[in-house]
């Protein structure tokens, strides 16, 4: 792959990036949430097209055209969520769509048959009859390797493949690994997991901000440099925090547990503070957000509110107690699409905004109409469907409804996630006018620079637990990633 | 200014008002029955069960769920509303019977599928079937009827010279318009029917308003009941069969999505009197009432249709 460039409206997703992959090799490559690995992946299965850059399989240029174009060009993608139908046997799994038979006919035993024999290369024995969702993962992921094989899968992309994955279902996996590597099979293999990249990796290739930045081989470069490579950032984005004395406490969670996803989690929050909290995908994050204004409950533990130890079982106490959620996904989460700007800037108001039952229209519009002007919200009217909103002003309408209901406390998911630089920086700007009000803010953010330059202090998650606090001043973004990646010395 | 996707949908409710008006005339011209006083009162009478029940079905389906159970509950409530008439009960208290049963049917309606998790489809298709049984073995399968002047002039009466149903009707589409434009309830059912977890997570109790759309889904097919059993003067335990289909049509014909979050009352009501006077206008042709299933049905497919051809343009 050579100069591919792909940009999403507001972000350039990949800039001029290479990519090399030689027959029989194990090509890691490595890089942060939103460093543009995927996106790169997706653009060589065909399910995104690049905007440009060439791409040769085998020497020859070639336009992928899609998913099913890839396919026959033999490359295969293993998702992280894996793509196999749970009710349906291994076999008929690994044949869907090209099920030996003749005249629509299925030949059930020839699919058993085959589908046996490539797992038996695979050096695994399932019980090819078996629905899918009965094996454990490490087998549901040989059955899609064996499907990718079946179909002549000569480039496997493997998405993170072991982060469900226990030790000795890893080793069979890079037993599995090794088998395709002698039969000249090759394999682009993403993974956060720093000392898997010398166990099976060839060479490792280092993503940061859309960009390739390095390729080296995969033994010889030690861990910690790998962790200042992804780092490493130059001084673009500016990040306008203001600083103050923090006050009062607003906020305490006290030892929240929910399963593994959550574990032992505690923290404190005080009036003008922004606390940040960092952590790959699935290090527990989201899950505390929701923890915290009783979206899913915790299991344990509990949640103090300026001193006052309260239950929150659904977002409705959350709500009267102050506390308020900016979700990561505003599209599925934080807006009703379909209704319009003022109506969503309404909906946690609405109590406020009725007597007896019926909605006051004129104090409501008044409510929406105070806050769009006041957020800058470009949008024609009040009436518009959020739905038709560019990103960054779909995005301050979520946070202009928890403005709306004076909330004390904040909680932003992702706030600044997919929107372009200018709607950025105005949401770092209300960030710190809030915080100069006195309220507090919890920020989760997966880019460091942004979680580093506007936090105060930051907590590091992994695992579902807080492994690392930090005076954000007083830390660096490869001590950050270190933690987050379980690599700290 | 009107903005795109709004103009869209106001052509649509357009449309149907333009439909119904279209229909009338040909009929109108086709038999001169059709356009008399009587016969339109007819149609309006005749309508009014169907559109009482299509309330509450409007809120169910804007709420983003389905109620197969209102035909059930139809004859459920009719038949211990017609029990406690006979028993001797004031005609006020046999009614609170009948609209209680309803409710509280809907209750459990509600009830199962918030904190049942059940899809709405399969607690109101075990409601129906269990409504219906519970109304067989309450009779033993007979019709209960011969009810007091009182409680018939549900039927009889008119106000000047419109009869009680169709007023009765009218005032359950304004209460229902008020509580769906004006009121916080009726702001809910648009929030949780467009995206009921970004309306949860704004601090709303989606389960606590998703239960009681089904209980006023059970009030309104109790309403109807009571129109339903002062017209014939019997409650019959096989009363309303199908009639959830023909509340579900009025309200997709009037331009409900059945995903939820869009629609109106006024579409409803267009869409209850477009199936009404269709019947009432085959019937006067003498068109069979084989016949005019199909047609009912093409008329279905044909607004739905309208719809979906219509949302790309409204993009």
């Amino acid at each position: 792959m050579e100069s591919i460039r792909k940009s999403f409206p507001g972000v350039v997703a990949l800039d001029d990036v290479d990519l090399e992959v030689r027959p029989g090799e194990v090509h890691v490559l490595l890089g942060e949430n939103g460093a543009g690995k995927s996106t790169l992946m997706k653009v060589l299965s065909g399910s995104l097209r690049k905007d440009a850059g060439q791409i040769h399989v085998d020497g020859a240029p070639v336009e992928i055209q899609g998913p099913r174009h890839a396919q026959q060009l033999g490359i295969r993608i293993i998702y992280q969520e894996l793509n196999l139908v749970p009710p349906l046997s291994a076999a008929a799994n690994i044949f869907l769509g090209r099920e030996p038979g003749r005249w629509g006919v299925l030949d059930r035993r020839a699919a058993e048959r085959e589908a046996a024999r490539l797992l038996g290369e695979l050096g695994v024995t399932v019980d090819v009859t078996r629905p899918v969702r009965e094996l454990g993962i490490a087998h549901q992921q040989m059955v899609e390797v064996a499907k990718a094989l079946s179909e002549e899968g000569r480039i496997l992309i493997m998405d993170e493949p072991t982060s469900a994955l226990t030790t000795a279902e890893i080793d069979q996996l890079f037993a599995t690994i090794e088998r395709l590597r002698a039969r000249g099979t090759s394999i682009i293999y993403i993974s956060h997991r720093l000392e898997e990249v010398a166990r099976i990796g060839d060479r490792v290739t280092v993503m940061r901000d859309g960009r390739r930045v390095t390729t080296r081989p995969a033994r010889t470069t030690p861990i910690p440099e790998l962790v200042r490579l992804m780092a490493d950032r130059e001084v673009g984005e500016h990040f306008p925090r203001r600083r103050g004395a923090p006050g009062d406490e607003l906020l305490r969670v006290e030892h929240l547990t929910r399963g593994e996803r959550l574990r032992d989690v505690s923290f404190v929050l005080r009036r003008g503070e922004i606390v940040g909290i960092t952590g790959l995908l699935g290090a527990g994050r989201t899950e505390l957000a929701r923890a915290i204004v009783g979206a899913e409950p915790p299991a344990s533990g509990r949640v103090v509110v300026k001193g006052r130890a309260v239950a929150v079982r659904r977002p409705k106490d959350a709500l009267a107690l102050g506390l308020g959620l900016v979700p990561e996904d505003r599209k599925t989460q934080g807006l009703v699409l379909g209704l319009s700007v003022e109506r969503n800037v309404a909906l946690p108001n609405t109590r406020r905004l009725s007597a007896w039952g019926i909605v006051r229209a004129a104090a409501e519009s008044a409510l929406a109409a105070r806050w769009v002007r006041d957020m800058r919200i470009k949008t024609p009217s009040l009436a518009q469907p959020a739905r038709l909103l560019s990103g960054g002003n779909q995005q301050k309408v979520v946070l202009g409804k928890w403005l709306a209901a004076d909330v004390d406390v904040l909680i932003v998911d992702e706030p600044t996630r997919g929107i372009d630089v200018p709607a950025k920086v105005e949401i770092y700007d209300l960030m710190n006018r809030l915080t100069a009000e006195g309220k507090g803010i919890v920020m989760i953010s997966s880019e460091l620079p942004e979680v580093l330059g506007m936090s105060d202090r930051v907590l590091v998650m992994r695992g579902g637990a807080v492994v690392a606090e930090r005076e954000s001043t007083r830390t660096t973004q490869a001590e950050v990633l270190a933690f987050a990646l379980g690599q700290a010395c | 200014m009107l903005t795109g996707a709004a103009a869209g949908r106001r052509a649509r409710e357009l449309g149907t008002l333009v439909g119904l008006v279209a229909l009338a005339m040909l009929l109108s011209i086709l038999t001169p029955h059709f356009l008399s006083v009587s016969n339109l009162l007819n149609v309006a009478e005749q309508t009014s069960i169907n559109a009482v029940i299509a309330v509450g079905m409007t809120f169910v389906i804007l709420s983003g769920g389905i109620d197969l159970s209102v035909g059930s509950l139809l004859a459920l409530s009719g038949v211990v509303l017609a029990a406690a008439l006979r028993a001797g009960w004031p005609t006020a208290a046999a009614l609170a019977a009948g609209l209680a049963v309803g409710g509280l049917s809907g209750l459990v309606n509600g009830i199962l599928i918030t904190k049942g998790r059940l899809p709405a489809f399969i607690a109101t298709l075990g409601m129906m079937s269990i409504a219906r049984g519970t109304a067989l073995v309450f009779t033993g399968g007979r019709p209960i009827s011969g009810f007091e002047a009182g409680f018939r002039k549900l039927s009889t009466a008119a106000l000047l010279g419109v009869p009680a149903p169709v007023v009765v009707t009218v005032l359950v589409y304004v209460l229902g318009h008020l509580l769906l434009t004006r009121t916080r309830f009726g702001r809910y059912v648009y929030a949780i029917g467009g995206n009921e977890e970004a309306t949860r997570l704004s601090g709303v109790s989606a389960a606590f308003h998703k239960t009681m759309v089904y209980v006023l889904s059970g009030v309104a097919s109790g309403l109807a009941a009571a129109l339903l059993t002062a017209r014939l003067n019997s409650a019959q335990p096989i009363a309303g069969i199908n009639y959830e289909l023909d509340a579900i049509a009025a309200t997709v014909i009037g331009g409900t999505s059945l995903s939820g979050g869009v629609g109106t009352l006024h579409g409803t009501l267009v869409g209850a009197l477009i199936m009404g006077v269709l019947r009432n206008g085959l019937n006067l042709l003498g068109t069979s009432s084989f016949f005019q299933q199909i047609v009912i049905g093409v008329v279905i497919i044909t607004a739905v249709l309208v719809d979906s051809m219509l949302k790309p343009a409204a993009k």
